[in-house]
């Protein structure tokens, strides 16, 4: 029957209502016939699991019809019976209709029917049940039978997300299950006690303490608690003498189980600061591994290896031997890890063994692999820069055989990245580019590719050689990359004056193309380069409108060209505002819930710059003040869930800096009139108040913004700290009637203070090249400082401190910090302060 | 912190990569089209290798994959990258043996689908929710097939007269 079904799922809706039917057929009949009914409900569990999902209505009347089944005394039929309410989630009123029969199975005289009632119960129960039936759970815990002892157990680790205070009250019966002689008792009841202890460090360290002398029954349990080892040392933070609870892990190393002996050795390579002589008894039961038969533990010891060849490279090479022969291993994934683990570890005097190695191994495995390949090759030829020879021979190799786009693209950045940072690369590679772009079928790369040419090529000692590539590309390609070789022609001619002649004729062949784009750059280039074929110099202002970079973020770009509006004067490029929204990262895997509700801070108005700049322009004191240069994030002034939640935006024009007060009255008795904020500017000497302007009513749950307006001197970045009082009077709100009364009270409230520090006044500004605008800027802008932040955690850490402090963009990817060295880390930051165009090299030291 | 050894999902193809069952323990696949998505790349990626004597292992997406194939049926279990590997294999070793010992011997599709009440079982008494109920096929297959009894006297037979017991009972019912 069920072979029928499965050859065709379109026959999943006829079958459906055959089922139902059927289903109530059933149920008429004066005895059920408990194999028949688990064959429709196998039926029913086969369709959900195909991918069918029941609607609301059909699930409910599975449910009813199941429920009646309770009736029959069947062993079997009531597992199935179990399983179906697992699947049907029913909601709160219809749980309890199976109630009282599952309370009656949670006290039957068979274990099955004990140890399965408790995990459907659990599973649908809510915490009104959950406290009726917390007895019979706390005596299943400690129940003879080990089926329902785990099985409530379990069930606790669950409840414990959703009523953790419930599953707390149960501590001494878990405590007890955890002494128990059943293998798996003791690792469920472990870890449910570890999950309701673990905010208290000193309960986990002593349960670690006791179970390390103890008895530990299964290999699970010994994993476990291997796990809640380490996670004691990591908190105990010793820094003198021995690491505790170390000489545990190494006697795990000994145990009998694989699982237990791998997990002692994982977390052995994993303690913070491990020095080489904790790492040796690890590192030699991995190497034995990677010998194993099974590829599970090749697999996880490679794996680890690789990890540990990140930071010690050294401790590893003991493997290397083992691991060379991995590299022909049958499971890809394990030859992959092999060869970058070899490749991080491997010395110069190695390194063309390896090569030879890989190139023979490169074309048996996938495109995914060869990509991670590739990027060792990439770190390993950065390390070893003499070898670049031998390694940029092999990537254009590879470059010239079979492969998809990514492949292809991780190779071509891979030979960028060498020849931007190896100088002594710079010709082969290009040349090798160039041989790669006669052949190559993806548009993209052979653009990006033609792109780089240009800012490179003419930077060699003879720009020439490339020419006839370049021009080759006009000829023979599509539109694209033919308008991309135009446009590099250009640059050669730009930059190299002796070129101009022959550029120029290219050129003109190029005006005949059959391409719009093609046409237009070729007449822009010939009509702006200078001279007409002669060698002369282009102009500078020239160069950076043919070459140089935009500023300006797309997104804003297209913003403006969106609300630009056709008339006589023309579309100004430089009103686009040049501030970069940082982007929020997005988590792949985002679970927990959002807090809502009363914590939440008083929204604005939608905080983008378009927004304040209208709400700060329709304001008509303000209207004066010029551009608006910047708007700092909204600051919190007040702590959460007080009466009146406030925070502040602070705006900075020219010659004045306005303050926008966000407000939410949180009482719903009370309504706020003449709301407006004192500000004391005693310890901020450089500024004058202006104005304010308070908001007229401030009733409960409603935002409203107050302003207060400061002029500051031109030219000098003033900094200065101010406290804030806000003053109002307020009026009784009868909540019933929702009428206020006539009179009120004058009365104020204490805000937190205000900083206005010199990151207000940098504007962060994206640059696409950092390199070629630092040069442009010359050196009398150049300034060099250094400062102290204080001990921080690690370099990521350190890195986005100096980015908040100072308000700047970091570009050219700087954002994260990759490398755990402990060298100046360079980061670059760029921004446009308030006064003059600058930018500033950071060098962090550890 | 979740320091508990915790399954993704476990999942039982056929030959042509079709789902014959599949539990998923985690939010990770939030629709059927996703788990279906993920369903055909673990497939397609194991499909060529020999993972008929041992355990094999791979990566997909972030997340461990150990698979074992017994005549036309593929055996999977996923773990988080962080997982012990050799936790999970013992897993799946469990699964592919507790399944042998239910389907007498015969674990090809055929077999399967018709005894898929046992998979099910099978299934549900080897993780719940995610955490690791029991790992060795005896006490697995036990638990499975004392259900199949008719019944209360019969759990004290050995499982393996509950087991033929429990053959006759279908066999008869499905002959109907």
């Amino acid at each position: 029957m069920i072979a029928t079904m499965k050859r065709s799922t379109h026959l999943s809706w006829v079958l459906r209502r055959e089922l139902f039917f059927r289903k109530l057929g059933f149920l008429t009949i004066p005895q059920l016939d408990p194999r028949r009914c688990s064959q429709v409900i196998t039926k029913l569990l086969y369709l959900l699991n195909q991918g069918d999902s029941f609607t609301k209505v059909e699930a409910t009347e599975v449910f009813f019809s199941v429920t009646k089944l309770f009736q029959s005394k069947d062993l079997g039929l009531r597992r199935m019976v179990y399983l179906i309410i697992k699947e049907l989630s029913p909601s709160a009123d219809e749980v309890i209709i199976v109630t009282s029969s599952l309370m009656k199975d949670m006290n039957s005289k068979t274990d099955m029917y004990r140890a399965n009632a408790i995990r459907v119960l659990c599973r649908i129960t809510d915490g009104t049940l959950l406290t009726q039936i917390e007895r019979y759970l706390k005596q299943a815990i400690v129940d003879k039978n080990p089926v329902v002892a785990s099985a409530a157990l379990v069930s606790g680790i669950h409840l414990l997300q959703t009523n953790p205070e419930i599953v707390k009250r149960w501590s001494n019966e878990v405590q007890e299950a955890v002494q128990s002689r059943a293998a798996l008792v003791q690792f469920h009841a472990l870890a449910l006690l570890q999950q309701i202890r673990q905010n208290d460090r000193l309960a986990v360290s002593k349960l670690v303490t006791s179970l390390t002398r103890g008895t530990v029954r299964s290999p699970l349990a010994q994993c476990l608690l291997i796990r809640y080892t380490s996670q004691v040392i990591r908190e105990s933070n010793t820094q003198t003498g021995d690491r505790p609870f170390y000489d545990f892990l190494e006697s795990c190393l000994r145990h009998k189980a694989e699982m237990v002996i791998f997990e002692a050795a994982r977390a052995i390579t994993e303690l913070s600061g491990v020095t080489s002589r904790e790492l040796t008894p690890a590192i030699t039961v991995l190497q034995l591994f990677l010998s194993s038969s099974k590829p599970v533990l090749r697999f996880a010891a490679v794996r680890t290896l690789n990890k540990v060849a990140m930071t010690h490279p050294m401790a590893v090479t003991n493997c290397n031997i083992d691991m060379e022969s991995l590299i022909s291993d049958q499971n890809r994934s394990i030859a992959t890890l092999a060869i970058t683990t070899l490749l991080k570890t491997g010395n110069e005097s190695s390194v063309d063994r390896l090569m030879k190695q890989i190139t023979n191994f490169m074309s048996d495995i996938a495109d995914e692999f060869k990509i991670v390949v590739v990027e060792a090759i990439r770190s390993l030829c950065l390390k070893f820069p003499l070898k670049y020879r031998s390694l940029m021979n092999f990537l254009s190799n590879i470059l010239r055989e079979e492969g998809g786009f990514e492949y292809k693209k991780a190779i071509v950045d891979s030979i960028v990245i060498l020849i931007r940072d190896i100088p002594e690369a710079k010709e082969s590679g290009l040349l090798h580019l160039c041989e790669f772009i006669e052949d190559c079928e993806f548009t993209y790369l052979s653009t990006q590719i033609l792109h780089f040419l240009g800012i490179e090529g003419p930077k060699t000692t003879d720009p020439s050689k490339y020419i006839r590539y370049i021009y080759n590309r006009v000829h023979l390609e599509n539109a694209t990359v033919r308008a991309a070789a135009v446009s590099t022609l250009a640059k050669f001619g730009a930059m190299v004056d002796a070129l101009k002649p022959r550029i120029f004729v290219l050129l003109r062949r190029c005006i005949f193309d059959s391409d719009d784009e093609v046409r237009d750059r070729a007449t822009l280039y010939l009509n702006t380069l200078g001279g007409d074929g002669e060698v002369v110099e282009t102009d500078k202002d020239v160069k950076i409108f043919l070459f140089g970079d935009l500023d300006i973020p797309l997104v804003n770009l297209e913003t403006s060209l969106k609300n630009y509006e056709p008339s006589e004067e023309s579309f100004d490029i430089d009103s686009v505002p040049k501030e970069v929204k940082s982007q929020p990262l997005v988590e792949k895997k985002a679970p927990g819930k959002k807090p809502a509700g009363l914590g939440a801070p008083p929204a604005g108005p939608p905080s983008t710059v378009d927004a304040y700049e209208r709400l700060l322009s329709s304001i008509p004191e303000f209207s004066n003040f010029g551009k608006l240069f910047k708007s700092s994030s909204p600051v919190e002034l007040t702590e959460a869930e007080t009466e009146y939640a406030v925070n502040v935006v602070k705006h900075i024009f020219d010659r004045h800096v306005v303050f926008q007060y966000n407000c939410i009255n949180t009482i719903p008795e009370q309504l706020l009139e003449n709301v407006s904020v004192i500000v004391d500017a005693s310890e901020a000497e450089d500024f004058a108040e202006v104005t304010s302007k308070p908001v007229r009513s401030l009733p409960y749950d409603t935002p409203g913004q107050t302003f207060v307006a400061f002029e500051k001197p031109d030219g000098i970045t003033a900094v200065g700290k101010f406290s804030n009082t806000l003053r109002f009077i307020v009026k009784e709100v009868d909540p019933s009637t929702g009428e206020a009364e006539e009179d009120g009270v004058e009365d104020e409230y204490q805000l937190e203070d205000l900083e206005v520090v010199a990151a207000d006044y940098m504007m962060k500004v994206g640059v696409s090249n950092f390199r070629n605008a630092w040069e442009s800027m010359g050196e009398d802008f150049e300034r060099v400082d250094e400062y102290g932040l204080g001990p921080r955690e690690s370099l990521a850490e350190a890195v986005s401190a100096v980015i908040n402090l100072l308000g700047m963009q970091p570009c050219e990817g700087n954002r994260g910090c990759r490398s755990q060295f402990k060298v100046t880390h360079v980061s670059t930051l760029w921004c446009i302060p308030r006064q003059c165009e600058g930018s500033c090299t950071v060098a962090v030291w550890n | 912190m979740e320091l508990c050894p915790c399954v993704k999902n476990i999942l039982l193809l056929d030959f042509e990569g079709k789902r014959v069952a599949a539990k998923y323990f985690c939010d990770d696949w939030p629709t059927n089209g996703a788990k279906e998505a993920f369903e055909k790349a673990v497939f397609n990626k194991t499909q060529k290798t020999n993972a008929r004597s041992e355990v094999e292992v791979t990566m997909l997406e972030n997340d461990i994959v150990v698979y074992k194939f017994v005549q036309d049926l593929h055996f999977f279990i996923t773990g988080g990258e962080e997982e012990n590997e050799v936790i999970l294999a013992t897993v799946l070793q469990g699964f592919v043996d507790a399944v042998g010992l239910l389907l007498r011997g015969n674990v090809e599709k055929r077999e399967a689908l018709e005894y898929l009440d046992l998979i099910l079982l099978c299934i549900d008494e080897i993780v719940d929710g995610g955490i690791i109920l029991e790992t060795d096929a005896n006490i697995i297959a036990g638990k499975v097939a004392s259900h199949s009894t008719v019944a209360d006297g019969l759990s004290e037979q050995t499982f393996s007269q509950a087991l033929a017991t429990a053959r006759e009972h279908l066999a008869r019912s499905l002959l109907k």
